[in-house]
């Protein structure tokens, strides 16, 4: 499958206090099975917009284009049916759930994806044992999964726990949206290791970051350069040396 | 926030169909004649074969009721008023001989029971099959003893031989007046006095059934006992009365549930229950309360108006409640402890759920009395749709609770921003070595929690039932553990499409 994931003239737009405020002004890009891609962009230029897109949040209206998921209509889906279909977000930012126990909604979320996929759900048993070894392969302490969902996580923590969910739910999409930001030097190792654990011709990942470290330990097929709602730039690996050595002024003034 | 909307909206349908119990049993019934008078009171007395002082002192409490006015304060009084003399005060299945197997049991009863989850077993005895009480006995599931209070009289009550063994009364109240006479009136509203308040008077007038618990000296209860009552019948209001009592050592460990058909207009339920644990004894009082809650508009439920009070009256006695009310229009209640006993325990766990345009004003009284008491409150309110709940609790240290303590925790969460959540707490010290903490928190599932949680698969509902048991499991772990997977369900089936 050559056009696993297609964008196409991607718009959308987020309610500015009862106007709406264009943000995403017309994406294209295509991440075919197997690949990993990389978007770098200044601040506030739509990255993580796109990705909550992607993952179906609500509060971004969709005002134009379209996004194909292994053929699939992925804009018509939920959130929950694109997770089942094997989109995952680890978020730039997890959120807190006070009072819900992390192991316990690993297990709820895994066996819910697993439902919806036609697999057969996790016992308690076969779950603890799968959580345990994948917490210990990202040096994890084994007590963050008995803590409330990132509830007092440190930055790092909280990133770690978001790539453990990535390989518990087994995506064939995943969008690391700045998981690297936070991270100690060993820890940036582990998470890449964690993604190039499932590459696969059947897995493909879309990386958002601000730094090339990340891809000198996952190497991207592709990096895009994203401003202002757009991307710019599409080229190989050394686009993100490029970017490091010169910064986006270069980009942005050409794209003016 | 389209979301919240969305899930909102789901919520109100769903919550449109999910009340399951609300079915209405087509049973022959015997009814008193509307209207309330000293006649009416006469007729549930004479009816239930009650001696002369009962009578007695039920006429009295109606003549102290008559110079009541309702309760207005807060936002109890917030409905249209009720007229007391539009409701049926007696209602009974009609009484046909015992049946001698489950197929000459009205099956409309049987369908009742089985609706409520009643074992197979239990529903014979409940429906008073010959010879069935034995064969209950060795189910191997953890064992429970069932009375079921069917609008105004008790139907039948399982494993009382068993209980009767260990010395344990356990048995419709209109048959312990009948019985048991002397522990009867020894006890009978010495917890809550007829002139209590507007609706403990009326209680005290007309209540019709309900359960009686008698603990010996030493005696550890061998099984849990619990009580299911339903309102069936139409204009009928449930006055239930309850009392237990736990001598020197002994104890308990209660749970009542209830429920009623979905009705457009409103029913009245005004119970009064009444503990009493004296040295070292303990009572566990669990309600998982599941009155129909109205509809969606907010038409019919039911008003839930009671008192339920214990007396810790011995030394190192303790009683807890736990409650988890899902259910109810209006409900109004105070589950409350007198701790009079020196090194006395009182608890108070609630879960309290409201959704739609339900109404809900419930804490607890703490009243410290003798030295070294304690006491804990832990209470979560949920509230969504348009619904209003409040918490309201009393800690109250008198002059002799030396070194008495007081942690009280309240936690709200809102679902949604149409509904309300107010905590009232009332704080009285009289002895400056006693301590109190209160501690409150207000919080709302966000719409970034809600997304969070389905970018990982999981439903709406299925977040929300995540966050809510997340927020209530301190309270859930206090229920008997067969019913803390239940109250789990009722919790997120109460709530479905309200999250937001
Ligand atoms: N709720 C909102 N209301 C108004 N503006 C918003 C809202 N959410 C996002 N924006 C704006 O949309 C733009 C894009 O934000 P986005 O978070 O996608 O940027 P980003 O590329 O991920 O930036 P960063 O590198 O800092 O993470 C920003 O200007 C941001 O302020
Ligand atoms: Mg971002």
């Amino acid at each position: 499958m050559s056009d696993f994931l297609r964008i196409e003239g991607l718009e959308a737009s987020i309610d500015d206090n009862g106007s709406p405020k264009p943000i995403l002004k017309g994406i294209d890009l295509v991440i075919p099975a197997g690949e990993v891609h990389a978007i770098m962009g200044p601040n506030g230029s739509g990255k993580s917009t796109l990705s909550y897109v992607l993952a179906g949040r609500e509060d971004y209206e969709v005002t134009g284009g379209s996004v194909s998921f292994k053929g699939q209509d992925l804009l018509a889906m939920e959130p929950e049916e694109r997770a089942a279909a094997g989109v995952f977000l680890a978020f730039q930012a997890p959120v807190e759930l006070p009072g819900v126990n992390n192991a316990n909604f690993l297990r709820t979320a895994v066996n819910a994806v697993r439902r919806a996929r036609g697999e057969e759900e996790y016992d308690a048993v076969q779950f603890l044992k799968a959580a345990r070894t994948k917490a210990k392969a990202l040096s994890m302490p084994e007590d963050l999964l008995k803590r409330n969902v990132n509830v007092g996580f440190s930055g790092g923590e909280k990133k770690r726990n978001e790539v453990l969910q990535m390989a518990m739910l087994n995506p064939s999409l995943a969008i690391l949206d700045e998981t690297d930001s936070g991270l100690d030097i060993d820890a940036l190792r582990i998470v890449a290791e964690g993604v190039n654990a499932l590459r696969s011709p059947s897995f493909s990942a879309l990386v958002i970051t601000h730094h090339q470290r990340l891809l000198d330990y996952l190497v991207p097929d592709k990096v895009h350069v994203m401003a202002r709602g757009r991307i710019l730039r599409t080229g190989g690996p050394e686009l993100a040396h490029q970017l490091e050595a010169e910064g986006y002024a270069s980009f942005l003034a050409e794209a003016a | 926030m389209p979301a919240v909307a969305e899930t909102l909206n789901t919520v109100e349908t769903l919550t449109q169909s999910s009340y399951k119990w609300g079915f209405e049993t087509a049973i022959e019934m015997d009814l008193a004649p509307k209207g309330l008078n000293e006649d009416t009171i006469r007729l549930i007395s004479a009816r239930k074969e009650e001696p002369e002082w009962l009578l007695a002192w039920r006429l009295k409490a109606f003549a102290t009721w008559q110079k009541m006015e309702p309760p207005r304060w807060a936002r109890v009084g917030d409905h249209p008023p009720i007229d007391f003399q539009d409701a049926h005060y007696y209602a009974a299945p009609k009484k046909k001989p015992g049946p001698k197997s489950l197929d000459e049991v009205d099956p409309e009863l049987l369908a009742m029971y089985e609706k409520l989850g009643i074992p197979l077993k239990e529903r014979a005895i409940l429906a008073g099959v010959e010879g069935a009480e034995g064969e209950a006995g060795e189910s191997d599931r953890p064992q429970v003893a069932v009375d079921a209070v069917f609008d105004s009289v008790s139907v039948a009550t399982t494993f009382r031989s068993t209980l009767a063994k260990a010395g344990v009364i356990f048995c419709p109240i209109s048959e312990a007046v009948r019985e048991h006479p002397d522990l009867v009136r020894q006890y009978l509203g010495t917890v809550v006095p007829a002139s209590d308040n507007f609706y403990a008077a009326l209680n005290s007038a007309v209540f019709t059934d309900g359960s009686f618990v008698f603990i010996p000296k030493g005696v550890r209860c061998p099984m849990e006992l619990s009580t299911y009552f339903r309102i069936n019948a139409r204009n009928t209001g449930q006055f239930e009365r309850t009392l237990i009592i736990a001598e020197d050592g002994a104890s308990v460990s209660y749970l009542e549930g209830c429920t009623a058909p979905m009705r457009d207009e409103n029913q009245l339920h005004a119970a009064v229950v009444e503990l009493i644990a004296m040295d070292d004894a303990s009572i566990k009082y669990s309600t998982v309360q599941n009155w129909y809650p109205g509809d969606s508009e907010g038409r019919g439920g039911i008003y839930n108006f009671v008192t339920k009070r214990g007396a810790c009256r011995g030394a190192r006695s303790k009683i807890s409640w736990t409650q988890v009310e899902t259910g109810s229009s209006i409900t109004w209640k105070y589950p409350s402890c007198i701790l009079q006993g020196e090194g006395s325990v009182g608890e108070f766990y609630s879960v309290a759920v409201t959704n739609n345009h339900q109404q809900a004003d419930t804490g607890t009284k703490m009243i410290h009395i003798g030295r070294d008491t304690r006491s804990t409150i832990v209470a979560k309110t949920i509230s969504a749709g348009q619904s209003d709940s409040t918490y309201r609790g009393l800690v109250r240290m008198l002059p002799k609770a030396s070194n008495a303590r007081n942690h009280t925790q309240c936690d709200s969460l809102l679902i949604g921003d149409r509904c309300g959540a107010h905590t009232v707490p009332y704080i009285e010290n009289r002895n400056m070595t006693a301590k109190i903490e209160h501690e409150a928190t207000t919080s709302k599932i966000s719409e970034d929690q809600l997304f969070y949680c389905r970018s990982r698969g999981l439903s709406e509902e299925d977040a929300v039932g995540l966050i809510v048991n997340g927020f209530c499991k301190d309270v859930l772990k206090e229920l008997p553990m067969e019913f803390a997977v239940e109250a789990q369900k009722l919790l997120q089936v109460s709530l479905e499409g309200s999250v937001g």
